[in-house]
């Protein structure tokens, strides 16, 4: 019998410990499964963050180096200018990139270090219990933006991966999401792109994703799924941002 | 000289952001990193992407290094405190300047605290070198890589502006081949031929911290054990010594010289390392020696270590100068002078 489903050689044989519905587990995957295919699993090192997926290195069966909240593009500098033949990503939340950790990131994206960073975008803080985080939406719930997000007291949301786009070493930069059979399948091409980017030397890639909270925004997850689509791609469009490196295989 | 002893120690990468007064140091590796082959340097965008790429660059088994003085390395702690979790080697030079605050880029030991207290968050120590000379920058730079890797440490050396600007005649050490080096069999480089590994530092469940916390214990036991120094200068028939280091110590065995031609039987304990302590070699000298005289310049910090290793079995005095004023070591002559004859002490 053909077996069409199964684990992949890089995700560990242990039980995810997101919420139900939480895009995290389904991102593992995806970057699991696209290590196997370019077979460089025994090279790559990953930099989780603080937050939710803190986590990444118990599911992750690649050599993982955590670091301190926000900083995970200084990290990935470090391990990718001393190993310039393995291929290094950072993994961070929404509230790790693009607020503690703002200042990494762009100098990064502007160096052209050649990494791959994967931006989980869930609107909140998820790990410190739903406050605001720099992309929540205007008039979305958290527990400090009570009543909503107020531009005139809480700012709107941040557009990093716009922000990234024009950093002169960014070489291709795409947001996207994983609430569909079909959203899936495009996160894990964008991802399979940044790591032959930087398999290619190209510079730097990053890809958005857009991912369900259901915990936090107290939401089921199938309407969490629904909500990504019908509020939160109004703020952030699911698109190609950047793209310079072209067609590579 | 700093520089030129971390790459002849095999120093391979270093990040820094510009600070006065360091930064010549930050300078001199931008210009010898280029020539080394696997060298890499980086004007990181803050103190604190520094520490990070270090934390990153420790992870892959470089040796590697940052350098700021008293702001920038308070914006480290952080990363330091990261660096002591996670059980990795870098070396962190703090050229101290006057504080609290912006302060000024005058030469200080304001930090004494922060260096040896821990700095960052957390149940941790640094080793902290304290260079009195020029030789001795170059000479300890080695040793801080060495400790570095040896007990999988930060390691801090504790310099000022003094030390900073100084010109001296040094002999550095034999440059090291990096690829003679000890493997490193934790670190972080791609799963091939083995399990994965993970470097991290968040323990959620109490008991796994415990038991990191009293690994870091043990290993800091046996750091206490093997490293402490000092230098004892005249203290043999000494009846006073004056405890400094650093740059005061410097200004203080000048004043020794002084006082000794004037027939006073002076001496002078120079603590090397900071952390350890040298308390042994302290509490030795407290057998003939019944007054000791703490030089800083700061307003009394080291002051604390010195009561803590002589238990009240001397008596212990301070003078200072903060803020980045520098004594003369006619002042502190005219110290020592007055607090001798107070304490009725016998001339030869
Ligand atoms: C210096 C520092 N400040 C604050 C925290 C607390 N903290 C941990 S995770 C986190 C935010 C997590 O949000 P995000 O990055 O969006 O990740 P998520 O959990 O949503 O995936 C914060 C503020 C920390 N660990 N370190
Ligand atoms: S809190 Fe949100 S981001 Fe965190 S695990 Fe739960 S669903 Fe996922
Ligand atoms: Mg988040």
């Amino acid at each position: 019998m053909k077996k069409v489903f199964q684990r992949p050689r890089y995700l560990k044989k242990a039980v995810f410990h997101y919420c139900p519905g939480c895009g995290h587990s389904i991102i593992h995957r995806l970057i699991a499964e696209v290590i196997e295919e370019l077979n460089i699993g025994e090279k790559t090192i990953g930099v989780p963050p603080a937050g939710c997926a803190v986590l990444a290195y118990d599911y992750l069966d690649v050599d993982m180096g955590e670091a301190p909240h926000g900083r995970g593009a200084a990290v990935a500098t470090g391990l990718k200018r001393v190993l310039p033949d393995h291929i290094i990503f950072s993994y961070q939340g929404d509230g790790d990139i693009a607020a503690i950790g703002t200042a990494e990131t762009i100098h990064a994206a502007n160096r052209g270090e050649n990494i791959s960073v994967f931006f989980i975008n869930n609107a909140c803080y998820g790990m410190t219990g739903g406050q605001m985080a720099p992309t929540t939406l205007l008039g979305q719930e958290s527990t400090t933006t009570p009543g909503g997000r107020r531009k005139d007291r809480d700012a709107a949301p941040i557009d990093l991966s716009e922000m990234l786009a024009i950093a002169r070493g960014s070489v291709y930069i795409e947001r996207t999401t994983v609430n569909s059979p079909k959203s899936i399948r495009k996160t894990k091409k964008a991802i399979t792109k940044s790591f032959k980017i930087q398999m290619a030397g190209l510079g730097f890639s990053l890809i958005e994703i857009l991912s369900p909270c259901p915990v936090n925004w107290k939401m089921a997850p199938v309407e969490a799924a629904r909500w990504i689509d019908d509020e939160m791609i109004k703020t952030f469009p699911l698109k190609v941002i950047k793209d310079t490196a072209g067609k590579i295989d | 000289m700093i520089g030129e002893a971390a790459i002849r120690a095999g120093c391979r990468f270093y990040a820094g952001y510009p600070i006065t007064p360091q930064n010549e140091l930050t300078e001199y590796m931008a210009r010898s990193m280029d020539n080394i082959e696997d060298g890499t340097f980086v004007q990181a965008e803050s103190e604190i992407a520094a520490i990070n790429m270090v934390i990153g660059a420790s992870m892959a088994g470089a040796r590697a290094m940052t350098s700021s003085s008293s702001p920038g390395i308070s914006l480290k702690q952080e990363g330091i405190s990261f660096l002591a979790a996670q059980e990795l080697p870098a070396v962190i030079v703090n050229t101290m300047r006057g504080g609290p605050g912006l302060g000024n880029i005058a030469p200080s030991q304001g930090d004494y605290f922060q260096a040896t207290r821990g700095g960052g968050h957390g149940d941790y120590r640094t080793i902290v070198l304290a260079p009195d000379s020029g030789q001795e920058l170059a000479d300890l730079t080695r040793t801080a890589f060495e400790y570095a890797d040896k007990y999988r440490s930060p390691v801090l050396m504790l310099a000022d502006g003094m030390m900073g600007q100084m010109m001296e005649p040094v002999v550095f050490p034999e440059p090291i081949d990096v690829s003679l080096l000890p493997h490193k069999p934790w670190t972080l480089g791609g799963a091939e031929g083995r399990p994965s590994r993970i470097i991290l530092s968040l323990l959620l469940n109490p008991a796994k911290q415990e038991e990191l916390n009293w690994k870091l214990e043990r290993k800091y036991e046996t750091i206490t054990r093997e490293i402490p120094k000092a230098e004892k200068y005249m203290t043999d028939d000494a009846h006073l010594a004056v405890i400094a280091y650093g740059t005061a110590a410097r200004i203080a065995k000048g004043a020794v010289k002084r006082v000794r031609e004037m027939g006073l039987k002076v001496g002078l304990f120079r603590p090397i390392t900071l952390w350890p302590y040298p308390k042994n070699d302290l509490r030795d000298l407290s057998r003939h020696i019944r007054d000791f005289l703490v030089f800083e310049m700061n307003t009394g910090q080291m002051v604390e270590d010195v009561k803590l290793s002589l238990e009240g079995k001397s008596n212990v005095h301070f003078y200072g100068r903060p803020g980045g004023t520098i004594s003369t070591p006619d002042e502190i002559a005219k110290m020592i002078n007055t607090l001798y004859h107070r304490q009725n002490l016998e001339e030869e």
